[in-house]
């Protein structure tokens, strides 16, 4: 019982905490949003016996990918008002416009969580194969992704070093300005 | 089921009583240690030898006018400090600080000395710290101010970059003791070597602790690493604009960060609990022990050492502490291979 | 015990409300916090299966994912700062000069 009032408590939290970043003027008020969203989708994972992505979660998304968001945030100044004047004109900000994409996206979810609980074998509990201790030990967990995923683990290493040069690169300020 | 609650509630509880005292203690602590440094007597008036300070500092700050810059986020400027408080609470509460006690027989299980057990407790107490880094910036940047949003800027910049040579010292003492649970780790240094010598990792990753102890300091924004919030060059940095009870969250929440990386030092370097002469179940002085020294050592390294200047401090941290945190991790895991094969 | 299908419909509507975000926003970084939605939802989804089926395989993957999608943040993000340097908006709509 107290499981599903946290699960209830969480996704909700999850839930309305992204509606909310979609919804807000701010950019630094969504940014606030969606990493209270990360720390409820973090505490999710701890339900389903995963607590080392769900630390891993709180440290990369919600700690530094969500700070780098923020300093972009300030570093542009990103304006308050959704865009300029034009913005107010544009045909994607009428309100029909807005409804309808709403009808849109509900009926997304509706599609996808009908083609997800369709699927054979989705109706029992969530502890169906294996004992809780196996999955979230953190131990197995290296040992497959050093044994099984070491090519993606070193592919990962590059891709990162790659973003970083790039990254760097791309922000940087021309030399003669432009 | 009553009895292991209502202690395990106590423990918690007192945990969080800790912890503040810790914050007023530090207060005092640091103004008569420094005062001693600088061959004068400390605050003396407040109290016998100036003991009840701390109480008179709270209650000025609390009777403070409240103030709130004209321009300022209405919400971010008071979530700031809220976040920074927090943040700094919650890491404390993956630290175990003592062995299991039975309270004299009270129990019929002992309860573990530690407002949590968590089997990835040093990623738990790394992740709650790195969030305390949101505190800071959004302090910075909803005040609307220069200064305020140019410490707020340069303090969470330094955080994130000496946060990679703090985790990775850490990863080094994971590699030692097996595991990620602080408790495990305690308990994988009792024990002597030659009859005398603590089994305390310390003496097998010297390199590592002083990694750990720079990269804490930096974390902390601690002197000599202090520039975003030196009181010389910045005004006073990202807390300019504040006043009054959100000011004095602040530098509660920097005193409690330091209580926080000084027991897990502690715990994962310095053998935790286990000491010669005491029975486990008292281990929780040893601990009292040895935060006090780390914190003391924090103390007398801010009044001893001159400040760095910002650039010197990032080229300090990405060019020197993280390589040799690097090679750190890489040599101890060879060495581990080789005595194990 | 929580059904497997309560995850999945959580998952589904953070994807619904990330592409919502996606289509509707006129904001840059707006947009790119909508990716970062859809991309958790997909987390939730693999580390969900993953429990059911009672190997580490979802949370490996799931640890990818949020990897990446550091990496993309960051380069995205440059890339944002890049275009905000030419146009000194955030509004995708500024850059439409290669329409017809």
């Amino acid at each position: 019982m107290p499981e599903t009032l946290i699960f209830y408590a969480l996704s909700g939290l999850a839930i309305g905490a992204s509606a909310m970043v979609i919804g807000q003027r701010n950019p630094m008020y969504s940014v606030m949003m969606l990493i209270a969203s990360f720390g409820a989708l973090a505490g999710l994972y701890v339900q389903l016996d995963a607590p080392f992505v769900a630390v891993a979660q709180i440290i990369i998304y919600a700690g530094a990918i969500m700070v780098l968001f923020l300093f972009v945030v300030m570093l542009l100044n990103a304006p308050k008002e959704d865009g300029s004047e034009w913005d107010r004109s544009h045909p994607l900000r009428q309100p029909v416009v807005v409804r309808f994409g709403g009808l849109l996206g509900s009926l997304l979810v509706v599609q996808l969580g009908w083609a997800l609980l369709s699927t054979r074998g989705l109706g029992g509990g969530v502890a169906a194969i294996g004992d809780a201790e196996t999955v979230s030990s953190v131990r197995v967990l290296g040992r497959v992704l050093f044994s099984e995923y070491v090519f993606a683990f070193e592919a990962t290493s590059i891709l990162i070093l790659v973003a970083m040069v790039g990254a760097v690169v791309l922000a940087r300020r021309e030399g003669e300005g432009s | 089921m009553d009895l292991m609650l209502i202690a395990q509630l106590g423990v918690i509880g007192l945990t969080f009583f800790m912890l503040i005292n810790a914050s007023a203690i530090l207060v005092l602590a640091e103004r008569k240690i420094m005062g001693f440094m600088q061959q004068r007597y400390g605050p003396y008036l407040v109290g016998p030898h100036g003991i009840l300070q701390p109480l008179a500092d709270i209650l000025k700050l609390l009777m403070k006018e409240e103030l709130r810059p004209k321009g300022a986020d209405k919400w971010l400027f008071t979530l700031a400090p809220m976040l920074s408080i927090t943040a700094a609470f919650a890491a404390f509460a993956a630290v175990p600080w003592g062995a299991e006690t039975r309270l004299f027989g009270l129990l019929d299980e002992p309860v573990k000395l530690g407002a949590a057990d968590v089997n990835v407790g040093i990623l738990v107490v790394f992740a709650i710290t790195s969030m305390g880094v949101y505190g800071i910036v959004l302090a910075g940047w909803a005040s609307n101010s220069k200064y305020s949003l140019l410490g707020g800027l340069r303090a969470s910049a330094q955080m994130i970059s000496y946060e990679l040579s703090y985790a990775t010292s850490l990863a080094a003492v994971i590699l030692l003791a097996g595991s990620l649970s602080i408790r495990e780790v305690v308990d994988g240094q009792s024990g002597v070597w030659l009859g005398f010598i603590p089994s305390w990792y310390i003496f097998l990753q010297p390199v590592g602790f002083i990694i750990y102890m720079i990269a804490g300091i930096a974390e902390t924004n601690r002197a000599p690493f202090d520039f975003p919030e030196a009181e010389q060059e910045l005004v006073a940095g990202y807390n300019t604009e504040y006043s009054s009870v959100r000011f004095a969250l602040f530098p509660q929440a920097e005193y409690i960060n330091m209580t926080t990386m000084a027991a897990v030092a502690a715990d994962l370097y310095l053998g935790g609990w286990h000491g010669p002469f005491l029975p486990p179940e008292y281990g929780w002085i040893w601990f009292l022990l040895k935060v006090g020294a780390i914190l003391f050592t924090y103390i007398w390294l801010r009044w001893t050492v001159p400040r760095y200047r910002y650039d010197q401090l990032m080229r300090f941290g990405w060019k020197w502490l993280f390589p040799a945190s690097v090679v750190n991790l890489v040599v101890t895991a060879a060495l581990i291979l080789y005595f194990n094969a | 015990m929580i059904p497997l299908s309560h995850y999945l419909i959580v998952s589904a509507m953070l994807f619904g409300i990330g592409t919502t975000g996606v289509l509707l926003r006129r904001n840059l970084i707006t947009i790119l916090l909508s990716i970062e939605i859809m991309l958790n939802a997909v987390n939730l989804t693999f580390i969900a299966f993953g429990r059911q089926l009672g190997s580490v395989d979802g949370q490996i993957i799931a640890f990818f994912v949020i990897t990446v999608a550091a990496a993309e943040a960051a380069v995205g993000l440059a890339i944002v700062i890049g275009l905000f340097r030419h146009r000194e908006s955030l509004n995708p709509d500024a850059f439409a000069s290669l329409k017809w």
